[in-house]
């Protein structure tokens, strides 16, 4: 049995811990898994007019850092363990973008990772892995 | 010429009769001589009526361009208008461009450059010399306006440079060199030369000195009377820790705050209209038959029609080229998407927020009507109506809300202040442009140009409000003179961009995805 694993990472403990369970998983039955990192974006943002002039040269220097310093040592780490790695880098909100990702994939599973934080903060603003599990388009793991 | 001199002279003898020892107050009435005598010439020249009239040809050559190019893209303004709106909310934008600058951020910052004082103290200069009839003329040249603003935006977007680093520049500067390069015709490098210098010009006038001095005439107005050099010392400081010394956290909130400052403007005008719902009809009754009579004002029908199409295209810059400096960082694979966008600018900043100060103004019956005529009463010098309290500019728009709304004024201070500094940043931004254009780009030269500003701060808020409006005006037209000559001549341009996308719009070659 085959499958396709879609994993927030975002460089954190919690993303690490969810990304060996999904790749252990993936090593088992032979699937795969994509390694997704979203960088947050709003297109409704304000910014200066300086900012405009500038935004495609750091939206590049943003991206090329996001692969050198997060993505490729965690592929790297993550490769070989039996598993076919992907991995891609997109900017947006970070809930809807893992679900686009997912469902444009045609993965069979999410997995996301939460840090256990149960403070005033993500109770008032709600967390990524709680709203995944409200709008995931596939079975959905929280790894804690 | 003379007027200036009046001011000069007028403020000259009120100084000697109240022999006042203060050294503050007469370092403002020395700017304000220095700077009404050395303008004058300048605001005389683009200001000049056609001969044997008082109708000034400037006036004309906006209105006669935005009925141009409203006719010649055949109404461009409705039409485009709802794809416009999706265009915004980013229904065509590719996902996969997340990141990028978007249409709504280009816009959002294109309106945060041109929604200010002109949405608040300008609509009161015009209404207080024009009557509520200029808003009729407002309105319509905000309307006609924004097919300038749609055929200034596309060509900025198309014909921008892009550099190797990935980041653009943009404007009519750009246009007239490489739009008239490309199309065989000469002259694009002196128009666009003389564009960027009247667009220094216009950054150090309507885009700073001006701003400036509304913000101190506001401040004066909640916290009582002081020297304006001392607000422009201040302003003048804050400016030059922005765009000199990069402190991006002041910009930042400031772009934040802007907008929401907008809305909360526009809905309290909101608020205040419900209150006096009675008198809406009654109002709108005093611009139409104000547009065509002039309803007693100085200049008749003539007065209100060149002070509503004067501060609506103060306001909105439309034909002015600014816009298209600002709007020409978005990403797009359509130059013609951001003319759509950019022509939901003018709609935003002149039909709808110039035209909720000016009922605002009117209904609260700031301006002084004689009862036995209908008339509006003129001021002693015959120069503008009466107001209740005798207030111009934004004093007036203050009196006007804080009468329905107590304690308004403080919040209507903040919200001009905000609006002052935000524009000063953009129009810091359109300035250093022209000056890199014309200067080459490089450290020094862009330090000289943000030094000059910040020094442009300060006069501005030291001069009176005649002098200072008048070469605002008369610098931010002589960028629109040289602009429109560029459109007239790259319109077809335009033209086959529209033509070419509407087409593939039809067909589904362009199609929505969201």
């Amino acid at each position: 049995m085959s499958g396709k694993f879609v994993v927030g990472y975002d460089g954190s403990n919690a993303s690490h811990r969810a990304l060996k369970f999904a790749v252990a998983k993936a090593a088992a039955q032979g699937g795969s898994v994509m390694i997704a990192h979203v960088l947050e974006w709003s297109p409704y943002s304000f910014l200066t007019p300086n900012e405009l002039e500038e935004r495609h040269k750091r939206r590049n220097e943003e991206l090329t850092r996001a692969k050198e310093v997060v993505m490729d040592p965690i592929v790297k780490e993550m490769s070989g363990k039996g598993a076919d790695i992907e991995s891609t880098i997109k900017y947006g909100k970070v809930v809807d973008v893992l679900c686009d990702i997912a469902k444009e994939s045609g993965a069979d599973q999410m997995v996301i990772g939460r840090d256990g934080d149960s403070g005033i903060a993500s109770r008032v603003f709600g967390s990524v892995a709680g709203a995944l599990a409200q709008c995931a388009p596939v079975p959905c793991t929280i790894v804690p | 010429m003379k007027r200036h001199f009046t001011y000069a002279t007028a403020a000259g003898a009120a100084l000697s009769l109240l022999s006042s020892p203060a050294m503050a107050q007469s370092l403002d009435e020395k700017v304000n001589a220095i700077f009404a005598s050395s303008t004058g010439w300048f605001v005389n020249l683009i200001f000049s009526p056609f001969p044997g009239t008082s109708f000034p040809w400037i006036v004309a050559w906006l209105v006669v361009a935005a009925t141009v190019f409203t006719l010649y893209f055949a109404f461009i303004q409705f039409r485009a208008f709802p794809h416009s709106i999706s265009l915004v909310k980013g229904d065509y934008s590719d996902p996969n461009d997340a990141g990028e600058v978007s249409h709504f951020q280009a816009l959002a910052t294109a309106l945060s450059g041109t929604v200010g004082l002109g949405n608040i103290a300008g609509v009161a200069v015009a209404v207080g010399i024009g009557g509520p009839g200029a808003t009729f003329w407002m309105i319509l040249a905000g309307l006609m306006g924004m097919a300038s603003k749609f055929t200034e935006c596309t060509l900025g977007v198309k014909y921008r440079n892009e550099y190797e680093d990935g980041t653009v520049s943009g404007g009519p500067m750009y246009y007239l060199t490489k739009g008239f390069a490309e199309r065989g015709k000469p002259g694009g490098k002196f128009l666009a030369v003389l564009f960027s210098v009247f667009c220094i010009l216009g950054a150090l006038g309507g885009g700073n000195m001006f701003q400036a001095n509304q913000a101190h005439a506001q401040i004066t107005n909640v916290v009582g009377d002081y020297p304006g050099w001392i607000t422009g010392v201040i302003f003048a400081g804050v400016v030059f820790a922005v765009i000199v010394g990069g402190l991006k956290s002041i910009a930042k909130v400031t772009e934040k705050v802007v907008p929401i400052m907008g809305v909360l403007y526009v809905l309290t005008a909101l608020i205040i209209l419900l209150i006096n719902f009675d008198k809406i009809g009654w109002a709108f009754g005093q611009i139409f038959e104000g547009a065509f009579t002039g309803l007693g004002v100085a200049g008749g029908m003539v007065g209100a029609l060149i002070q509503g199409f004067k501060r609506a295209a103060f306001s909105n810059e439309a034909g002015v080229g600014s816009a298209a400096i600002a709007h020409s960082a978005v990403r797009t694979k359509e130059p013609i998407t951001e003319g759509f966008v950019s022509l939901l600018e003018p709609f935003i900043d002149t039909v709808v927020i110039c035209t909720m100060t000016a009922l605002v103004i009117i209904i609260t019956g700031q301006l002084i009507v004689d009862d036995s005529t209908g008339l509006y009463m003129l001021n002693e010098a015959g120069t503008a109506i009466a107001t209740v309290d005798g207030n111009s500019g934004v004093a007036l728009t203050s009196a006007a809300f804080s009468s329905s709304i107590g304690g308004f004024k403080y919040i209507l201070a903040i919200a001009v202040i905000l609006f002052a500094f935000s524009t000063m940043i953009s129009w810091s931004y359109y300035g250093l442009k022209a000056w890199t254009f014309l200067f080459g780009e490089g450290k020094t030269t862009e330090l000289v140009f943000k030094i000059i500003f910040c020094i442009f701060v300060i006069i501005g808020a030291a001069a009176s409000l005649g002098p200072v409006i008048d070469f605002s005006d008369a610098a931010i037209f002589a960028m629109a003179v040289v602009n429109i000559i560029g459109l007239y001549f790259l319109m077809p341009v335009v033209k086959a961009e529209l033509d070419s996308y509407m087409s593939r719009l039809k067909s589904g070659e362009i199609k929505k995805f969201h």
